[in-house]
């Protein structure tokens, strides 16, 4: 019924030898960097690395020594914590946005200029900004302080107990906006029909969003998930500009140790192990949904 | 008698963009009415005015002598069938039948036995833990149509149901949707671009161009005596053929002439309109042209051109007096190309429009 | 005859139902909007102000107050003259470093990524698809795992430290999303032309220069979008792969801010931060709905 499989595909070498030429920079980074140098990466992990790559292995010793590093132990608690709170509120914050935005309002294209610009800027723009702002000295608190609330305390950046939430809600101001339209767009893709069979049913339009809508656009929000999820494991520049990691290594992040290891303090295998522990934390990430997408394609 | 469905000089714009311009329309309880045009006329803009999705810029919707020009769709006592089916993906197709119902607050027991009847109704039962992925087109189709059955209403609205199936189902369900009004006996309104569908399942046709209702009737007169010259053209495949002259006296009654060929109209029942130099469109369905073979006078002889044998019945398209002609006879017979005919038309059956106001004399 | 319904119209429904411009529902909807925009655009606003005060009206007024003397000092110091501790001639270093950087590596990954996506779309070949999986399923990989084997190769190659080395780490990183983006390009066009120019007898150069370039010119401009933010706003490879003298605008900028040498002049950094964010967000405000579009195209179909 479906013709023959092999028609139409060309066997000879030679035909497609431009399209294999055209291919190679593509052959070469999958295979020697994405494959080659995560595996080199992962295997000398396992050495006793210092200044210099040496193959000298030492089983899970630097991941015994990661482990009970006190710094590694906080950068995993603030991944956690800002990831938690990113996925969350840029979901939630993002879908109402995107919500609000598909009511037919006027100034649709300002409000969306608006919301998506910071996602243009860096994270060290971001990061700086943000500084600044919540600069207990100049910043909100001194501001509502000199409203006369006097007691106002929000120092996030100088208090080490909260101090990633200050790095939370920078990271949420420059990439809600990208939520934002990615989940607009999924809700574009809504047939038109669907809203109006809801409306002739009398669902109201929460409950049209809850038990209808939503539920369809589970891949949108799938993929927006792993979108958010594997920015939030690469998070580091803006805890470099915004905190440095601090105050004392009460920002850290697993990013910027495996950066500070390999770069600064010259201890090679740990930042391997760091980085394979990232490693890790993003595949327990993308396998489900990669095997769920794999899955799909292979029934349809 | 009480109307199901009235509708008073209802405009509606978009911007500058005027859709639909004072419409007038009048929709008798239990009545089967088919809006047809071709894409951009307004049947849909129409209907989904009644349904209450669009709301009119002027004018009123009356639902059982009900001004319902305000009211939210599901306070009108309307259901709807859209062309994309538009069921809930993420729920089986009992969920999708009762889900309305249930946000209404209404009681389970009563809910079960809508659901039940309209599966029964529509032969569905066996489906319904099924999702909409895992059912057919015509299933889905049946299952929107279930979702309208449920809510118990007396009227139903259709968009185009049938559209996005394919020509062998389209002609399946088209059977069932008659079937189905002529067991509920509920008002339906039907939006559609398919002649055919129209014809055959409509009591009334609404004509719809350009936001104007061009003609109301029952098909055998928007088949038979079209109003105006769009409504001849649109309905009827291959379309009516038309000739431009003008009426002339012949033997003291008027006949039909063109390119210096007299045509006799006896038996075109229209009276002292048919004054002798008034600029006409002769209207003939091809099935209302005559051919013979045995000889005629040169005016009325035509050629054949091209055969399309199609089997019930057989297409020639003639040559005659410079004009390009559709005919329709019996697929037995048969006519090679090149044969010359006689020619001559069934006045009875033929249509005459006035050439400047193509307007139906 | 005139139905009775109609008599008493006057008083009844007519046309569209009247709705007040401020009913609860708008209220309610531009208000939650407006303040997300104001929250959204706080920053924007207090980079600017700050950026025109000096530093006395800084240390006495709030942050959000207007400035009661504008100055452009602050920009011009921050140009020309800010120290970064290792040298004191402000941002203007780092953005011609940024600007060698960004146009030959946009350049350069928009062409390799084109050309490969339109093999993959067009002219499939036998394990094409295997090395574009590995290729997308790369993209989630933190650079961090892959950055150390980089910088050997380079270091053997002898390019690390230098411009040409960031350059091709920038084409390597900006294949996945770019070959995805032309991928699903080319295979959305109509597969007619392509087999129509075959039969013509083009070959695979003549049919990528002749017929997909120029039926793709909007592709071409969202790409350029996506990578010349990319390149510019991208801080971890310009601070591994370069030197002091060839650091980029990201990086200068946070060594500015973040000196712990000297007073903070707070005026100074956010003229710097501005200066820093102003290619990208001049390409995001230019490109408008473009942008949108490449993020929507890269994202969603990804």
């Amino acid at each position: 019924m479906t013709g023959q499989p092999h028609a139409g595909r060309p066997s000879q070498l030679l035909r497609n030898l431009n399209a294999k030429i055209a291919s190679i920079p593509m052959i070469l980074t999958a295979v020697v960097i994405f494959l080659g140098g995560t595996i080199w990466t992962v295997v000398y992990s396992f050495t006793n690395s210092k200044l210099l790559p040496r193959a000298k292995f030492v089983g899970f010793d630097q991941y015994e020594r990661l482990w009970a590093a006190p710094r590694w132990i906080v950068s995993i608690e603030n991944l956690a914590i800002y990831g938690l709170f990113t996925l969350v509120f840029s979901l939630v914050i993002g879908f109402v946005l995107a919500a609000l935005m598909d009511q037919k309002i006027r100034f649709e294209n300002t409000f969306r200029t608006i919301f998506l610009y910071p996602f243009a800027l860096s994270f060290i723009v971001t990061g700086l900004v943000w500084q600044w702002i919540l600069n207990p000295e100049f910043g909100v608190q001194s501001v509502v302080r000199a409203l006369g609330w006097e007691s106002f305390a929000f120092d996030p950046l100088y208090n080490s107990k909260i101090v990633i939430y200050g790095v939370l809600i920078a990271g949420l101001w420059q990439g809600t906006g990208l939520v934002m339209c990615l989940l607009l767009a999924g809700l574009r893709g809504i047939d038109e029909d669907i809203w109006k069979a809801a409306r002739v049913d009398g669902i109201p339009m929460w409950r049209t969003y809850l038990f209808i809508v939503i539920p369809m656009m589970r891949p949108v929000f799938i993929t927006t998930l792993v979108i958010i999820a594997s920015g939030i494991v690469k998070v580091y520049d803006l805890v470099v500009a915004q905190t440095s990691g601090g105050p004392g290594i009460s920002s850290e992040v697993p990013a910027k140790y495996v950066y500070d290891y390999m770069f600064l303090a010259q201890n090679l295998g740990q930042g391997f192990a760091a980085s394979t522990m990232m490693l890790v934390t993003v595949a327990i990430i993308i396998v489900p949904w990669a095997y769920l997408e794999f899955g799909g394609r292979k029934r349809a | 008698m009480q109307h199901s469905v009235s509708i008073r000089d209802l405009s509606l714009s978009f911007g500058s963009v005027s859709v639909l311009k004072d419409l007038n329309l009048d929709i008798g309880e239990g009545e089967f009415l088919v809006l047809l045009g071709s894409s951009g006329c307004g049947k849909s803009t129409l209907l989904n005015c009644i349904a209450g999705l669009l709301e009119p810029t002027g004018g009123q919707i009356f639902i059982r002598d009900r001004n319902v020009t305000w009211e939210e769709p599901k306070d009108r006592g309307i259901g709807m069938v859209f062309q994309s089916y538009a069921l809930y993906p993420q729920m089986t197709v009992e969920k999708n039948l009762s889900f309305g119902l249930k946000v209404a607050g209404m009681a389970k027991a009563e809910i079960d036995k809508r659901v039940a009847r309209a599966a029964e109704i529509l032969q569905i039962g066996p489906l319904l833990k099924r999702k909409p992925s895992a059912l057919s087109g015509g299933q889905r189709q049946r299952v929107a149509i279930g979702r309208a059955l449920v809510r118990d209403v007396d009227v139903f609205l259709f968009d185009e149901p049938l559209s996005n199936l394919d020509a062998k189902l389209r002609s399946e369900l088209r059977v069932e949707i008659k079937r189905l009004h002529q067991s509920l006996k509920n008002t339906m309104i039907y939006v559609t671009h398919d002649q055919i569908e129209a014809l055959t399942l409509a009591d009334r046709i609404a004509i719809m161009k350009s936001g104007v209702i061009q003609q109301l009737a029952d098909p055998n007169t928007i088949y038979n005596m079209p109003r105006n010259m769009f409504v001849a053209g649109f309905i009827g495949s291959p379309s009516m053929n038309f000739l431009h002259g003008e009426i002339v006296e012949r033997g003291g009654r008027p006949a039909f002439a063109t390119n210096g060929v007299d045509f006799s109209l006896d038996g075109y029942a229209a009276g002292e309109a048919l004054q002798p130099g008034r600029k006409v469109v002769l209207g003939v369905r091809p099935e209302h042209v005559k051919v013979d073979e045995d000889g005629a006078e040169e005016a009325h002889r035509a050629t054949v051109d091209i055969e399309e044998p199609m089997g019930a019945d057989n297409l020639l398209w003639l040559k005659h007096a410079g004009h390009s002609m559709s005919v329709r006879v019996g697929g037995a017979r048969r006519f090679a190309p090149g044969t010359a005919v006689r020619l001559s038309f069934d006045m009875g059956l033929a249509s005459l429009f006035d050439a400047g106001t193509e307007e139906r004399i | 005859m005139p139905d009775p319904v109609v008599l008493k119209s006057g008083a009844e429904p007519w046309g569209a139902k009247p709705r007040r411009a401020l009913s609860r529902r708008n209220i309610v909807l531009y208000g939650t909007l407006l303040v997300a925009a104001l929250y959204y655009l706080l920053p924007l606003y207090v980079m600017i102000v700050t950026s025109l005060k000096g530093m006395p009206e800084i240390r006495l007024g709030n942050i959000f107050s207007p400035p009661v003397e504008i100055t452009f000092e602050p920009w011009a110091k921050a140009w020309a003259t800010a120290c970064t501790g290792l040298n004191c001639d402000g941002l203007s270093r780092g953005f011609w470093n940024s600007v060698r950087i960004t146009v030959p590596s946009t350049l350069i990954s928009i062409l390799v990524a084109s050309v490969n996506g339109y093999a993959l779309a067009n002219w499939r070949f036998k394990g094409a698809e295997v090395f574009f999986t590995i290729l997308i399923v790369g993209a989630f990989i933190p650079y961090q795992v892959m950055i150390y084997p980089i910088v050997i190769v380079l270091r053997e190659m002898g390019i690390y430290g230098t411009l040409t080395g960031l350059v091709i780490v920038h084409t390597i990183f900006g294949m996945p999303i770019l070959t995805l983006l032309f991928r699903n390009y080319f295979a959305s066009l109509p597969e007619e032309l392509f087999k129509a120019a075959r039969i013509d007898g083009a070959g695979f150069w003549q049919i990528y220069g002749r017929i997909m370039l120029p039926m793709s010119m909007p592709i071409f401009v969202v790409a350029m979008i996506l990578q010349i933010t990319g390149i510019w706003n991208d801080f971890l490879f310009g601070v591994v792969f370069t030197r002091p003298d060839t650091y980029p605008m990201t990086v200068q900028l946070n060594n500015i801010v973040n000196s712990v040498q000297g007073v903070k002049e707070y005026n100074v950094n956010m003229a710097a931060t501005l200066l820093t964010g102003a290619v990208p967000l001049i390409v995001y405000f230019v490109s408008g709905r473009l942008f949108v579009r490449g993020i929507a195209a890269g994202a969603v179909k990804g």
